[in-house]
């Protein structure tokens, strides 16, 4: 399955008909769009959008648009401009406006280092490196010994360490390296390793390098040697190409390479979807429940088609262990859905996998919005896996916002559909994300205790909740990092920092940063809440620059205990009141009143909209809650 | 394949690729004829057409390809036609 067309996009039967027509309309929505780039395309079709686009459109974003615009250098030692186009389209298909740069033929150094250059002019907000395999290489020479070979390995990476510094020092934003393709031929065969002097040998050892480097500098890698390994290097490269226009990445690639670099940037944004939804009746297994009952249903070993429903859920299993998480929209009645969950021995995934699990009548689009409402999350970060192309089309007209994988006729094939699609693509793992599973099991358990019993406060003691605050610290910053930049909710201000800001904050004494955890008699909710407080401009007080908290201790008294060790550390530190701000967006209205229910006084709103509020420490008296405060 | 049908397949590409629905292609026609074909396009037109026929044009080949006819005549040859 070549993924280089975006397979798991649908077809769109009359794309040229509808791009002519929004030829036509010159003042034609940006929803129009984005639409199209959410059809499959080819490489040609990519272009013909693109250069629409910016017809309509000129070089600023359309008016109205939410999310923040892309603007995205692309540093390469080749030809690369024939991928712009798709790179754009890509930010399209999510939504994201963006402007793309790239350096004169083989000029990025020159442009890095002059402070005057087209480069610095165009302001980027990332930085992708693109350095084709002859140039990463330099000079090559087969009959070179081992300890030579290591030479070149890090060589080759040292440089890219370098620019990347250069980058940040003159840019302070993401960077991207991209992997060395591996164009090479072998020279030995199989055991190629053998010969450090191998160009096909060292490629594969510096895109590790790379790696390891990349890890070390905050760099995400774009891995073109991981998707060559998929696609085929005949696929991704074409020498005519390279030997007539010294373009190394094959143009009908185009699409599916600029949806990698659009997709780590969004990430690095914080805009990976973060549930699989998934229907049940020819999606987890082969059948209708409702009808073929727990016997015929396709399932297991024993058949090809039933070990293809047990590979995809072994797969749901796999994202749901690295913190995605799953839930069920079925059109069954609920029992008998659940009957193979409780009984059938074949099943991978348990029903204690799921977050939410709806199995009625409802149509499915109503049902989403109440999977998206239990969980506590957008319906843009829900992904829907269903068989049925009713339901999907269903599902994409009423909730354009959700993503919907055409999936493959063929069991087999489901889910690299859905990794070839990247919905969760993450540029930073933390524990959190791996023990999410256990978490949502857990909420579950709780919600049960609190069903059972009547009054919250009783079920609040119940819970033995304890709190564990301490000031940001090293091991704590990439959790930090990936909660300020990925909750959307209960956020008052949802401000983004990278992790050099989070380290910035705890090297400054005047900032007051809380890193907050809560455990229960049921687990362990890991880090939860994130304050981060500086110097307001009247003296004596102290601004709440960051609060925010996940969802699932919604409701747990967090917020009370927060302000609790907040105000202490306030007077501890001599201020005399603490300033609250609330900056509304799309999603946050969750917290509107936050600062009015937690007691704090109006104290004016300011041009961009925020409004600001005042909380005196004289007269505050510490919040009753049921939590117990511990330190990190 | 006839002539007239690989002549309406490089249309269709070459419309695509230079987003023109109105071009019309003789056998005489080169690069320079119309707007925004440039080195580049001719990189996107060249691939495009190969994979619409099928066919994979070799390293030489492409440095002869000036005008339309040289196009055909070569999908010709190379299907066998």
């Amino acid at each position: 399955m070549l993924a280089s067309d975006l397979w798991w996009l649908p077809e769109n039967a009359d794309w040229t008909g509808e791009i002519r027509a929004l030829g036509a309309a010159p003042a034609a929505g940006w929803d129009r769009f984005m639409s199209l780039a959410n059809c499959r395309m080819d490489f040609l079709k990519t272009e013909r959008l693109d250069k629409l686009a910016r017809n309509s459109f000129g070089d600023g974003p359309p008016p109205g648009m939410t999310l923040p615009a892309v603007r995205l250098a692309v540093l390469g030692s080749s030809m690369v401009s024939n991928l712009i186009p798709a790179i754009r389209v890509a930010f399209m298909r999510r939504g994201i406006w963006a402007e793309v740069y790239t350096n004169e033929f083989g000029q990025y150094l020159q442009d890095l280092a002059d402070p005057n250059s087209a480069l610095h002019a165009f302001k980027p907000n990332a930085i992708l490196f693109a350095f084709d395999a002859r140039h990463a290489l330099g000079r090559m020479d087969a009959s070179r010994d081992a300890a030579a070979a290591d030479r070149v390995v890090e060589d080759a990476a040292a440089q890219c360490r370098q620019v990347w510094e250069m980058a940040r020092q003159a840019f302070a934003c993401p960077l991207i390296q991209q992997t060395i393709l591996p164009i090479f031929p072998a020279l030995a065969g199989n055991n190629e390793h053998r010969l450090p002097g191998s160009p096909q040998a060292i490629t594969a050892r510096i895109n590790q390098r790379l790696r390891t480097l990349a890890d070390e500098a905050g760099v995400d890698i774009l891995a073109l040697d991981a998707r060559v390994t998929q696609d085929g290097i005949g696929n991704w490269h074409d020498p005519v190409l390279w030997h007539r226009a010294k373009i190394e990445i094959a143009p009908p690639m185009a699409p599916l390479y600029g949806d990698l670099v659009a997709r780590i940037v969004a990430a690095q944004r914080g805009r990976s979807y973060k549930c699989l939804v998934l229907d049940l009746d020819n999606t987890l297994w082969g059948g209708v429940i409702g009808d073929d009952g727990l016997e015929g249903i396709v399932l297991g070993q024993g058949s090809a088609a039933g070990e293809a429903f047990i590979a995809f859920q072994d797969y749901a299993q796999r994202l749901s262990e690295r913190g995605i998480i799953l839930a069920v929209c079925s059109k069954n009645d609920e029992k008998i859905a659940l009957a193979p969950f409780a009984s059938h021995p074949d099943m991978v995934l348990k029903r204690n996998a799921f977050a939410a699990f709806i199995a009625n009548w409802t149509d499915k689009a109503t049902n989403l919005r109440a999977i998206a409402a239990e969980i506590n999350i957008g319906l843009d970060a829900l992904v829907f896996a269903d068989d049925n192309p009713f339901e999907r089309n269903l599902v994409r007209r009423e909730l354009p916002m959700v993503a919907v994988p055409e999936l493959p006729e063929d069991a087999a094939f489901y889910a690299q559909c859905i990794a070839d699609a990247g919905y969760f693509e993450s540029v930073r793992m933390t524990q959190e994300d791996f023990s999410r599973a256990g978490q949502y099991q857990a909420n579950a358990e709780r919600e049960t205790a609190r069903q059972a019993t009547s009054d919250l406060p009783t079920y609040l003691k119940s819970l033995e909740m304890q709190m564990h605050a301490g000031p940001f610290d090293s091991l704590g910053k990439a959790r930090i990092t990936q909660l300020i930049n990925k909750t959307n909710q209960f956020n008052l201000t949802t401000r983004r920092y990278a992790e050099r800001d989070v380290e910035a904050a705890m090297a400054d004494e005047n900032m007051v940063t809380f890193q907050i955890r809560l455990t229960d008699k049921y687990g362990d909710n890991g880090m939860i809440a994130v304050v981060i407080a500086k110097p307001a401009p009247r003296p004596g007080e102290l601004m709440i620059d960051t609060w925010l908290m996940s969802c699932r201790v919604l409701g747990r008294q967090v917020e009370q205990a927060t302000l609790n060790l907040l105000v202490s550390e306030a007077r501890k530190r001599g201020y005399h009141a603490v300033i609250g701000e609330f900056r509304p967006t799309e999603k946050n209205g969750l917290v509107r009143d936050h600062y009015v229910k937690l007691g704090f006084q109006e104290d004016g709103i300011d041009d961009a909209g925020s409004s600001f509020w005042r909380l005196p420490l004289e007269t505050y008296a510490p919040m009753q809650t049921h939590i117990k405060i511990g330190e990190i | 394949m006839t002539d007239l049908e690989i002549m309406d397949g490089i249309t269709e590409v070459v419309r695509e690729a230079l987003d023109d629905d109105t071009i019309i292609l003789t056998p005489g026609s080169v690069a320079g004829d119309f707007a925004g074909w440039d080195s580049f396009k001719h990189i996107t037109i060249v691939v495009a057409t190969e994979m619409r026929f099928g066919v994979k044009f070799r390293t030489a080949e492409i440095e002869s390809l000036k005008e339309i006819g040289d196009f055909v005549a070569l999908i010709r040859k190379k299907k066998g036609t």
